[in-house]
């Protein structure tokens, strides 16, 4: 794809490549925490900071202005997805290499209804919303109770960098 | 006729008038709002979605809550906050200092205030295409209403004309009620909205074509579809065009403030685009060239409920100050370094400009307090 596309597709909302405010955790770190480490891709300087109150090991950093894209310690982050909840742009996401040999276990918020339930076979959206694949869904949590729902899908560690949202077949 | 005549009359019951009729009640000053709708909250209420902002402007929780915290305040000054909804303010008589409002269809009625804090809002634009007036076209306003206050589906499949904040959100909030968003069609080269808004829906399967408008409305007594052509740098319509199947078309673009009180009662308006229209100059009181009147929210400026609400308290807490009781000392200077913080954005530097143009040093003639 040209540059020029490449920029039109940053510019409608679909994240093209690591940036500031949207960089990937070191993957030798990220392989070994249990429990996963937080994705973050918010790259636009916006007044914002619920991921960051919301944190309760300080993985999410202090921003010094307000309007900052968010900077993360993964080395503190426990995978709890406090923040997948309480972000407002739905722009956090963790995703847990441990679960098995093949899989990771993707932990997406989700504010849709049908609600998937355990044991549903979801499909594996992109950036685009294409379909890349299929999960199965482990577990359905409401971590702060305020109706954002976090979905814990397991499906293949290839989809690692682009499985970001489910489709719920109905 | 009957004439009631509170200390500080508030217009409009949104973001910006409950939180300045908290702030002037809390100084101890009387206060009466007046609400057009059946409900208090403005456009508060209609959002389902989490706000962003900081926690001191509750970032993270969702719009109708945030009329509930302020409801809750406002109830909290029961006995100096009276409260008039489903009634119009509908007129501004600078020989008698007087407005008129209309409660429901029927009881008419003149209000005279020592001070007016104007919160009326914003109203939305629209664009001309051929059709427009066939029965599917709705305002994002009139979409939002119906579906989150009215519980009513107002189609089936859209097509969403603009990707600011507002059509981005309200793509998402009628997905969240079942209604398939067949795309969004945006004229400049980007997304007007923010970023992460966008991915959100992106990644749920709905094309965001940038450089596109729509061209007309098809249909013969109601909306079957609508033909969307691509557009060239100047916004012209070059193409390539596509018919797109729907029976909704929801238009997103844009607001401007509602502002004719501030102009019949004569306080000194100034067309500024990074406002989004026709506004009142004011000085860091928000108070207007008419020593009675103050403006904030989206009335003094299109802009986000957190900065509605800080606008709301500055004025509030002036115009309490004006009338003579005591406010802490500092603490206009502190909001006005929240409304800073909030403006240092991307989206927040275009206000700053617009906010340039308006702001006063002083108003001439006009005694220092
Ligand atoms: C879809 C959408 C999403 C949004 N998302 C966010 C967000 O995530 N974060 C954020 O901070 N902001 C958001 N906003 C913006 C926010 O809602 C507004 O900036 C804020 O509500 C403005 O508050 P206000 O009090 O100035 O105006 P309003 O909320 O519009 O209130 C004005 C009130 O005045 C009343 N009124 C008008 N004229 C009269 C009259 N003559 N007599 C009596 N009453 C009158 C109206 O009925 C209305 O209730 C969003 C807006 C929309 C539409
Ligand atoms: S997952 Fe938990 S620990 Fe990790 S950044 Fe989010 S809130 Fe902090
Ligand atoms: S809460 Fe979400 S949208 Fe807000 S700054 Fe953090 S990651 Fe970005």
């Amino acid at each position: 794809m040209s540059d020029k596309n490449m920029d039109m597709l940053f510019n409608s909302g679909v994240l093209t490549g690591e940036r500031e405010g949207a960089i990937l955790p070191p993957r030798e770190l990220w392989e070994k925490k249990k429990g996963g480490v937080v994705i973050i891709e918010c790259p636009q300087r916006i007044p914002c900071n619920p991921c960051h109150t919301s944190c309760p090991t300080g993985a999410i950093l202090p921003f010094e202005d307000i309007n900052n894209t968010p900077k993360v310690n993964w080395e503190k982050c426990t995978g709890c997805t406090l923040c997948v909840s309480a972000c407002p742009g739905l722009a956090c996401f963790v995703i847990d290499l441990t679960f098995s040999e093949e899989n990771a276990l993707y932990k997406l918020p989700y504010e849709m209804l049908p609600l998937p339930v355990k044991g549903q076979k979801v499909q594996c959206l992109d950036r685009e919303g294409k379909s890349v694949g299929e999960g199965t869904v482990e577990n359905v949590t409401q971590p702060r109770k305020d109706r954002t729902h976090v979905v814990h899908v397991s499906a293949p560690k290839s989809l690692v960098t682009i499985f970001r949202s489910i489709r719920v077949v109905k | 006729m009957k004439k009631i005549a509170p200390e500080i009359l508030v217009i409009g019951g949104g973001a910006a008038g409950l939180s300045a009729a908290a702030e002037a009640a809390s100084a101890g000053a009387k206060v009466l709002v007046v609400e057009s709708d059946l409900r208090l909250g403005g456009q508060l209420i209609k959002q389902t979605h989490k706000f962003f902002g900081s926690k001191d402007e509750y970032a993270g929780t969702r719009g109708y809550k945030i009329a509930d915290i302020l409801l809750n305040e406002i109830d909290s000054f029961k006995d100096s906050v009276s409260i008039l909804q489903n009634t119009t303010v509908t007129g501004y008589y600078t020989e008698d200092d007087t407005f008129t409002a209309m409660r429901g269809e029927e009881e008419v009625f003149q209000i005279k205030p020592q001070k007016t804090i104007v919160a009326t809002g914003a109203q939305e634009r629209l664009i001309p295409f051929p059709n427009n007036d066939l029965p599917g076209v709705y305002g994002a306003g009139a979409v939002q209403t119906l579906m989150n206050v009215y519980g009513v589906l107002p189609g089936k499949r859209v097509l969403m004309v603009g990707a600011g904040n507002i059509g981005l959100i309200v793509s998402y909030q009628l997905m969240q009620a079942g209604v398939e968003v067949a795309a969004i069609v945006e004229a400049g080269p980007r997304i007007g909205g923010y970023w992460v808004h966008a991915a959100k829906i992106r990644r749920m399967g709905v094309p965001i074509l940038l450089r596109h408008s729509i061209k007309k409305a098809l249909g013969e007594d109601v909306i079957t579809g609508a033909v969307i052509t691509g557009l060239n740098e100047k916004f012209e319509q070059v193409g390539p065009e596509e018919e797109i199947e729907c029976d909704l078309i929801c238009i997103a673009v844009g607001l401007s403030p509602t502002t004719e009180l501030l102009s019949q009662a004569g306080c000194k308006m100034m067309y500024v685009p990074q406002l989004c229209g026709n506004v009142a100059q004011r000085d860091r009181t928000m108070r207007t060239s008419n020593p009675a009147f103050y403006t904030a929210g989206d009335a003094s400026g299109i802009e986000e409920a957190s900065a509605a609400m800080v606008e709301g308290r500055i004025a509030g807490l002036s115009a309490a100050a004006a009338l003579g009781y005591p406010t802490e000392h500092g603490k206009i200077d502190e909001y006005w370094s929240r409304l800073e913080s909030l403006r240092m954005g991307e989206a927040g530097a275009r206000i700053c400009q617009g906010i340039e143009c308006v702001l006063v040093k002083g108003w001439e003639g006009a005694s220092h307090e």
